[in-house]
């Protein structure tokens, strides 16, 4: 389902005397349906980096990520965009909404955008809330005023909701107490057993062995490292 | 190009799946002031549903470029191809009869200040009812009904239709103005720093309320602005001016998150964190 | 006779103005520019109508001129003169004896006839004017027919009033294609614009703009489907006359509110008088 094969990247500072930032090289790794990868390295050693390149958030230098049959290194745009509401899911470490919309709604617009109609897109939003233990009076507010931890569980409701074939998760129990942090790993075994392929980055240690099937150390990605 | 999309689900609608033609097709657009620079060689496709941001700071030819796009600047060179319902047509070289046609109907354009887009003199209704006259509506409930309708859609009391928009806030103004513009359903909205003149707060519900009708209505949009902000919630695509000319551009996140060109890093860089 | 030119203006002037006329004609409800000329009145007392009157008139022709329907307002009574003095033509009250008949505000209630040429005085020729103000613009609303914004004004109307409340200088489609200001007659008289066998011509001075309405030209007020365009005149008959048909001024006719309705038309109501016709206070009043 992902498949990274040769790529590299690097940074060019302009406004810092052109200095150009080898980040990584010679990554390759693949996810299969079903199947969920860890990826390990220390702080800085580029992973949150090939998720963000998996997910197209930064460029390439070269090489290529295949997501289903799209090349995300290659992609137009538009592409990207379609793959993103379709096939791609994200659960980020950071909630970025627009500032007072409701809780119910942030969690709903991937299904909207899909075309699902409103209440059903609510529903399943709000069983998600639920499980993840956002207590409903809160539904009806903006997530912008939520705790660490509220605001990543709205994260991964909103990671959940739509039935993504691949999903990338950047620490998705970091600031989670044991209860929701128990959610999340079924939910993670779920989206594993209907065939998702998931790649993730997990500090966690016991949530790794729990639900990777893999580990892929990105130490060896890194330029004059490998 | 062909459509690479291998995954169909029974409940995605129609219209995500990738066009086969562009809505915008633009080709070295430029626009001269004597000897200065307007715009310059700007080329880009606006594929329907997307949203597309232009930024840059002020004398970068934004506002140069949207003007001549929307047809209300003439080019120096370049053609603006729009996928009429007739087929694609150069608007630049249409006759203005045929371009105005368009302005009223497959196109709208939502100015930074309402009052330029909306008509203080005349009701909440007359305003948002004036397209739909515009273009043959002459049964006065119907439009009437309408108007209620898209009032109700931007949250403007029903009560304030026959009030003129002097009386309105700020926001209720630029509520209005999208109402009037989105109401013949146009297919192409062009904003000028539509939430330029807000205040922070009521800026945050037009960009909820600018997001649900563009999710609604499939619609494209290209939005000039010089609030990153703004384009990360609202726009897909971003383009990035300087000096007249696009110095980079590609998915919104990814300018804003791993900008290549100096100038975009500088700007990116710029950003006063809250 | 006297020292004037015939009819007051030079004869390049009325050449001049005659082009302009022509042009009108040719194109039903275009506004056609022209060089008008100071007049020996003030603007606002038909300066526009007397330019064009003084274009068509020949020596054989016999002339009206009516302020509001009466032959016997200053404003009429006035321009007669001064046709009478400048041109030395003959002057009737009659509609039916006239050859051309020069009006403020109202169309005769004697059907016109082929031949006849009825001049309308006109303060503001252009219909959009209200809405838009830019003169620029509005001439290229007229060029592309965006004609969206004569509704916005109805409704704006409707929606104030509960119904259309434009009584007078109601605005009209020509031949589906200009939209046109009749001039301030009420709109009682717009039917009579649509179909006439005259030639209707009018003249704004202060806003140098001629526009004609050929014979048999098709007029259509503006209205809404649900809001159909209706030509509204007082509940009454005419209290002198009787006449049930006609447009009717209200008089109020002492302290104690007592009022009486009488034809806008002297002619008219004349005509019938003398015919025998008596109206609810036709006695005593006349």
């Amino acid at each position: 389902m992902i498949h990274v094969s040769d790529l590299s990247k690097s940074f060019t500072l302009h406004n810092q005397g052109g200095a150009v930032i080898p980040v990584m090289a010679g990554a390759a790794l693949s996810v299969e349906p079903g199947e969920c990868v860890g990826l390990t390295g220390a702080s800085g050693a580029g992973k949150s980096t090939l998720m963000r390149m998996v997910y197209g958030n930064y460029l390439a230098a070269a090489g290529s990520i295949r997501v289903g049959d799209l090349d995300v290194a290659q992609a137009e745009p538009r592409e990207i965009i379609v793959l993103r509401r379709r096939t791609l899911g994200y659960v980020s470490q950071f909630l970025r909404v627009v500032p007072r919309v409701p809780t119910i709604e942030v969690v709903a617009e991937p299904l909207l955008v899909l075309g699902v109609a409103r209440d059903e897109a609510r529903d399943r939003a709000a069983a998600l809330l639920a499980r993840l233990n956002i207590p409903e009076r809160l539904w009806g507010l903006s997530p912008t005023t939520f705790s660490g931890g509220e605001q990543q569980r709205v994260n991964i409701a909103r990671g959940f909701v739509h039935t993504y074939p691949a999903l990338l998760l950047d620490e998705p129990t970091a600031s989670l107490d044991a209860a929701n942090r128990e959610v999340v790993l079924q939910l993670i075994g779920e989206a594993k057993a209907r065939g998702a392929a998931i790649l993730g980055i997990f500090h966690d240690e016991g949530a790794r062995v729990r639900v990777c099937d893999r580990l892929v150390d990105v130490t060896h990605f890194t330029p004059g490292a490998a | 190009m062909n459509a690479r999309i291998f995954y169909e689900n029974s409940e995605t609608s129609q219209e995500f799946r990738c066009a086969e033609r562009p809505l915008l097709a633009v080709r070295g657009l430029t626009k001269r002031y004597g000897e200065r620079i307007g715009c310059a060689e700007v080329s880009f496709n606006l594929w329907p549903g997307e949203v597309l941001g232009i930024v840059g700071e002020s004398g970068s030819g934004k506002s140069t470029l949207l003007s001549c796009l929307a047809g209300h600047l003439a080019p120096d060179e370049g053609e603006v191809v729009f996928a009429t319902a007739e087929g694609p047509r150069d608007t630049v070289t249409m006759s203005e009869a045929e371009r105005r046609r368009l302005a009223r109907t497959d196109w709208a354009f939502v100015h930074q200040n309402p009052r330029d887009g909306l008509r203080m003199g005349v009701s909440a209704g007359g305003n948002v009812g004036e397209r739909l006259m515009a273009v043959g509506a002459r049964n006065y409930g119907a439009i009437r009904g309408r108007a209620l309708d898209w009032l109700e859609r931007v949250e403007i009391a029903a009560d304030r239709i026959d009030d003129r928009p002097r009386a309105f806030s700020g926001g209720m103004q630029q509520r209005l103005q999208i109402a009037r513009n989105l109401v013949t359903g146009p297919r192409l909205v062009f904003m000028d720093e539509p939430t330029g003149g807000l205040d922070v707060s009521v800026q945050a519900r037009l960009l909820d309320l600018l997001r649900g009708l563009v999710r609604e209505m499939g619609l494209s949009v290209i939005i000039v602005t010089h609030d990153l902000a703004v384009v990360r919630l609202l726009a897909d695509r971003l383009m990035v001016m300087k000096g007249g000319r696009v110095v980079e551009q590609g998915l919104t996140d990814q300018v804003l998150d791993d900008p290549r060109h100096a100038y975009t890093q500088l700007l990116v860089s710029s950003v006063l964190q809250v | 006779m006297s020292d004037y030119n015939f009819a007051y203006l030079d004869e390049q002037t009325k050449r001049m103005i005659r082009r302009a006329i022509l042009k009108g004609v040719a194109i039903p409800g275009y506004q056609v520019p022209f060089a008008s000329r100071e007049m020996p009145m003030p603007y606002g007392w038909g300066t526009g109508g007397v330019q064009v009157t003084a274009a068509c008139l020949t020596p054989d022709d016999v002339l009206k001129v009516i302020d509001q329907g009466a032959d016997d307002t200053t404003n009429a009574v006035s321009i007669r003169r001064f046709f009478q003095k400048t041109a030395g033509v003959e002057v009737t009250e009659a509609t039916a004896e006239a050859t051309i008949i020069q009006t403020r505000h109202r169309i005769p209630e004697t059907p016109l006839t082929e031949g006849q040429i009825l001049v309308y005085q006109v303060p503001i020729p252009e219909p959009l004017r209200f809405l838009e103000p830019r003169e620029t613009e509005t001439r290229r609303m007229h060029e592309l027919e965006e004609y969206g914004l004569m509704h916005v004004k109805l409704y704006e109307d409707i929606a104030r009033h509960g119904t259309i409340a434009t009584s007078y200088d109601y605005p009209v489609r020509v031949e589906g294609r200009y939209v046109m200001d009749p001039s301030p007659i009420p709109k009682f008289d717009n039917p009579k614009l649509s179909g006439n066998p005259a030639l209707q011509l009018f003249g704004a001075g202060r806003e140098q703009r001629i526009y004609a309405l050929p014979p048999y030209t098709q007029v259509v007020s503006l209205d809404f489907e649900d809001h159909p365009f209706v030509a509204s005149k007082a509940e009454h008959d005419c209290d002198l006359c009787g006449a049930s048909d006609s447009y009717l001024d209200e008089v109020i006719t002492d302290d104690q509110g007592n009022r009486m309705f009488v034809c806008s038309d002297t002619d008219y109501c004349r005509t019938r008088r003398a015919a025998g016709l008596v109206g609810r206070l036709g006695g005593e009043a006349a």
